[in-house]
């Protein structure tokens, strides 16, 4: 049997394939400091379909939609395994969505969104490399322009 | 068929090549003919949080040329806004009074989010350095009188082509028409590689130049900008290069572009034009500023749904 390198959990959720240099801005999204129940975090973990990986095993959380979304952004190749009784219930890829409401910051400092009490919006024009317009102010945004909400 | 009845006019890349033909035809008839009670009864109101000439008075001017009324605002400070109301609010009060709400802000998205907000049809009439659609629309139906034809132009861009909306605008829709194009401007204010993008994405041929003397070409059009001092967040990056060009009739001349060439400017004008042009064969920015009244009259008709 396979040693793992990040002990189990018996319920919770399994961010797998981040690429290693990912691994901390997931944290954040997922804002592990103040998570009360078991965290593992690995970095730099040998990986077949990434260079180097990192991987997140939270207990007892499920993730929602727009921390899937934003981890999408930040680590598109991720994978996510729901564990329950210590097996792997369901397991699948992250996806980016078309649209991308409320989780994203204009970078356009005069854009509307970064003035009027909205939620911002982005239409995705391409997943990878990320690229995505402004839904109001039209500016594209990049891999590094990217500033999660 | 095109149908633009309740349509907003928000950006020039929500228009097909169809669709902007149509409304050019139909300003061709704006033009020729007097509908004179085609919009009685119906009001727009003019929400201007920046300030304007041209564009607000033409408005005003096409609206009550086809018999319909105006209201609205061109200082902020009188409203409402300065109490701390929401764009959301103000919008959705004015709905009410209106059939159509024309809003130039400040702020880029602002007439997208008024879209978003209130039924009534939104016209862009300025959004700070993002989208002037009817400014477009005016500048293709001038170059199209002046050219014959849109197909086909050399079409130079000089100035402001960095925070220059109405060129950013009309380069874009000029793709639609296969123009080359030739963008003329010091480094520190070239169009930014967003625009640039599309135009590679069209398969638009394009030079970008630091002076009109780099052109080895004859030209169709020569679209000036004013560079924008109020757009630059630092004065001294503005006065680096504040008065960089200045066409004269006798620069003109020197620069052998073609005897049809058409000079267009957005306006207003400040150091980059000289009025010794004003008289010339090439100066066509006069016109264009006149063509927004049958532009902005097709596009009332047209979006209030008593035209088609």
């Amino acid at each position: 049997m396979k040693k793992l390198e990040v002990s189990a959990i018996e319920e919770g959720t399994v961010i797998d394939q981040i690429a290693s240099k990912s691994t901390f801005k997931v944290a954040n999204i997922l804002d592990i400091q103040n998570i009360d129940q078991v965290v593992l975090v690995g970095v730099n973990l040998s990986s077949k379909k990434l260079d180097k990986k990192g991987i997140i095993k939270i207990g007892g959380k499920q993730l929602t939609q727009d921390e899937v979304n934003k981890i999408a952004l930040i680590a598109p190749d991720a994978t996510l395994n729901i564990i329950k009784d210590s097996e792997v219930e369901r397991k699948f890829q992250v996806a980016i969505p078309d649209t991308l409401e409320g989780i994203v910051k204009c970078f356009n400092p005069n854009c509307v969104s970064n003035h009027q009490v909205i939620q911002s919006k982005f239409h995705v024009m391409n997943k990878n490399p990320i690229k995505i317009r402004c839904h109001y102010c039209e500016r594209h945004m990049g891999g590094d322009d990217i500033e999660l909400v | 068929m095109v149908m633009l009845k309740n349509r907003d006019i928000i950006s020039i890349l929500d228009f097909t090549k169809e669709e902007i033909s149509y409304v050019l035809d139909l300003s061709k008839k704006m033009e020729e003919q007097s509908h004179t009670d085609l919009l009685k009864g119906k009001i727009l109101a003019n929400l201007f949080f920046e300030p304007s000439t041209r564009t607000r008075l033409s408005f005003e001017t096409a609206m009550k040329r086809l018999g319909g009324d105006v209201i609205g605002f061109d200082d902020p400070g009188k409203t409402s806004t300065v109490k701390g109301e929401s764009l959301k609010d103000s919008v959705k009060i004015v709905e009410g009074y209106c059939d159509i709400i024309v809003l130039r802000h400040f702020l880029e998205g602002a007439s997208r989010l008024t879209a978003d907000t209130v039924n009534v049809p939104v016209i862009n009439a300025g959004d700070g350095a993002s989208q002037h659609p009817t400014q477009t629309f005016l500048d293709l139906y001038t170059i199209k009188n002046t050219k014959g034809g849109l197909e086909g132009l050399k079409v130079g861009f000089l100035g402001d082509l960095k925070y220059g909306r109405t060129a950013h605008s009309l380069a874009y829709a000029l793709t639609h028409f296969n123009a080359e194009m030739f963008f003329i401007s010091p480094p520190s204010l070239r169009i930014p590689k967003d625009y640039i993008d599309q135009l590679k994405s069209r398969g638009i041929t394009y030079h970008e130049v630091d002076s009109l003397f780099e052109i080895r070409s004859n030209l169709d059009i020569l679209y000036c900008t004013r560079i924008q001092k109020e757009r630059f967040a630092d004065p001294v990056e503005y006065e680096k290069v504040r008065g960089i060009y200045k066409l004269s009739s006798a620069v003109l001349d020197d620069l052998k572009l073609g005897n049809d060439l058409k000079i267009l400017h957005p306006l207003p004008r400040v150091e980059e034009m000289d009025e010794s042009l004003d008289s010339t064969d090439y100066a066509a920015y006069f016109q264009q500023a006149h063509s927004g009244v049958p532009v902005r009259e097709a596009l009332l008709a047209a979006v209030l749904g008593v035209l088609q």
